[in-house]
């Protein structure tokens, strides 16, 4: 029992003691013959729905089922940036919530996510992208959601490498969220399993769920290569991985499955203290605390499931960053590698009941879903516990796709890989 | 990845734009809401074979039906997209 809660005393304690008493964060049990609720998925979104149903909804007779080890999905392969500089009204309150809960989040969980609010700061290069952030600084700002406008002057002060005078993308000012910043993605997953299972959370991992039980239309458990566990209710997170997993309850998505890449390179002195995105190419970056500048661009842009990218957008990701900082050029590129994102036809998410039910969908997260975490968690139990969706995720509904109420922060229509 | 369009060979992916899912069909009917809804929003996503549309936007122009494996990338054939309507079409020309 000694060092369950992680404190000062608890790491000076297992100091003088060699370091011998730490247990496991999460226990590995067997599966339960059934359970109120299943979640399929222990990507971030599924543990922290377990953990809001079990800390805020009173639901503890959950699992968390994960056909590979957590962590090893999305949730550990992104390039951990949180932000809530959204311009619609569905999206503002729903980000700005997450933005909220990232803020308490290492109290909540008593786990260090290394959440850095290091502010975020999206430039522009012509008049018209300005009064395009100009109107989405003043959305948030209008939703009390903090934003500010940089002119080059005060830029220079943040980031004097970036290429200003650059011919053809002469950088003209910026919008800046200074809450936003990074957490640590892997922590995040950690840190929520480590939460729910304190509070009786099943998580078990090496368990592929492979079909579901339905009986009149109503959901009754779940078939798994560990077997069937039945379940009152069951709650699927399965990012990338959605249209197949909800294919098995005869559902078909506004969904495809996109690869969107990420690279680090060699670890460098300290470089950049923000997160900074280029508004006339696809590059953004941010530095690690190991040193590592940590970069990405758009998704390669084809129905992919293969968890690895092509090279024409690496090739793309380094132009964009050699016009926007010629000064990194001869770093080294030290790894890369590709997740699946659930690219939804309006470029935002699902939280909401399905036809069958007792199942519930939370999917089409694309290329954003990070920074969504603790909100999706927290909309999704609310949805599941209470049947109803929290205030704040009420306009991420499945019925939007016929009835015309999209939520396209872009404007580029039924196109996934335009998002 | 290459494409290897029927008139130009074997070209680079990034000479190409892509457009989605080939197999859906646009409804008859102009009255069937439903229909369009599931015709402009919903898919298969498969893992696995996937017939798709591509257009050689830097090269012919034409559009394209690409039959590829979304696992591996790897591509099984590729059609002109016309031949493909022509042939659903009952091969009327
Ligand atoms: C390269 C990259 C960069 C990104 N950068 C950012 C960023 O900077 N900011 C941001 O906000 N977002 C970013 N994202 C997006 C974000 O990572 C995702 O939207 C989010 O992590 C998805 O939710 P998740 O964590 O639950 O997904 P995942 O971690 O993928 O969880 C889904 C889980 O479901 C499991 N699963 C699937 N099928 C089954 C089954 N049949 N049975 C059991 N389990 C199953 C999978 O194994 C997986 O672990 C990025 C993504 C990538 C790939
Ligand atoms: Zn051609």
């Amino acid at each position: 029992m000694t060092s369950d809660r992680y404190s000062i005393f608890s790491l000076l304690r297992e100091t003088l003691n060699g370091h011998k008493g730490w247990r496991p964060a999460w226990r590995s049990p067997d599966p339960k013959p059934s359970y109120d609720v299943v979640i399929v998925g222990g990507g971030g979104h599924g543990l922290a729905t377990a953990h809001y149903l079990a800390s805020r909804y009173g639901v503890t007779n959950v699992a968390v089922l994960e056909k590979g080890w957590i962590g090893g999905g999305n949730v550990g392969r992104n390039t951990t940036i949180v932000r809530s500089n959204y311009l619609l009204p569905g999206n503002v309150p729903f980000y700005e919530h997450s933005m909220k809960l990232w803020e308490g989040l290492e109290q909540d969980l008593n786990y260090n996510a290394m959440v850095s609010q290091r502010g975020v700061v999206n430039l522009f290069h012509s008049d018209g992208q300005r009064d395009a952030y100009v109107r989405r600084g003043n959305s948030m700002r209008m939703h009390g959601v903090d934003a500010e406008l940089l002119d080059v002057a005060a830029l220079k002060r943040i980031l004097p490498m970036l290429d200003f005078d650059n011919a053809r993308f002469p950088i003209k000012g910026a919008l800046r969220q200074r809450r936003g910043g990074t957490v640590r993605h892997d922590a995040v997953a950690w840190g929520y399993a480590r939460a729910a299972d304190r509070r009786g959370v099943d998580i078990i991992q090496n368990c592929e769920v492979t079909g579901f039980r339905i009986e009149n239309g109503r959901i009754s458990g779940v078939e798994t290569s560990r077997g069937f566990i039945g379940a009152a209710k069951v709650g699927l997170a399965c990012a990338g991985n959605s249209s197949r997993v909800a294919q098995m309850a005869g559902l078909r998505l506004p969904i495809e499955s996109h690869a969107l890449q990420a690279f680090v390179s060699e670890g460098i002195k300290p470089f950049i203290d923000t997160v900074c995105t280029f508004g006339a190419g696809h590059f953004y970056i941010s530095q690690s605390d190991k040193g590592g500048l940590v970069f990405g661009g758009d998704i390669d842009g084809y129905n992919s499931y293969a968890q690895r990218g092509n090279l024409p957008t690496v090739e793309d990701v380094a132009e964009g960053g050699m016009a926007l900082m010629p000064s990194i050029g001869r770093v080294r590129m030290l790894r890369s590698w590709g997740g699946i994102m659930d690219m939804s036809m309006d470029g935002s998410p699902i939280i909401d009941r399905t036809p069958v039910d007792g199942l519930f969908l939370n999917a089409g997260w694309c290329y954003g879903g990070f920074k969504a975490t603790p909100a999706s968690g927290d909309c999704f139990a609310h949805l599941i516990a209470r049947g109803e969706p929290h205030p704040v995720g009420a306009a991420y509904r499945l019925p939007r796709f016929a009835t015309g109420r999209t939520i396209d922060e872009k404007g580029v229509g039924a196109q996934p890989n335009l998002h | 990845m290459r494409i290897a369009c029927p008139h130009c060979g074997p070209r680079g992916v990034d000479e190409f734009s892509y457009l989605g899912d080939a197999t859906v069909t646009r409804p008859t009917d102009p009255a069937d809401l439903d229909g369009f809804a599931a015709y402009v929003h919903e898919r298969r996503n498969p893992a696995g074979r996937h017939r798709e549309l591509w257009q050689h936007a830097l090269g012919c122009q034409s559009w394209l039906v690409v039959t590829r494996d979304t696992r591996t990338h790897a591509i099984e054939a590729v059609e002109a997209a016309r031949d493909v309507a022509l042939a659903r079409a009952g091969g009327e020309s």
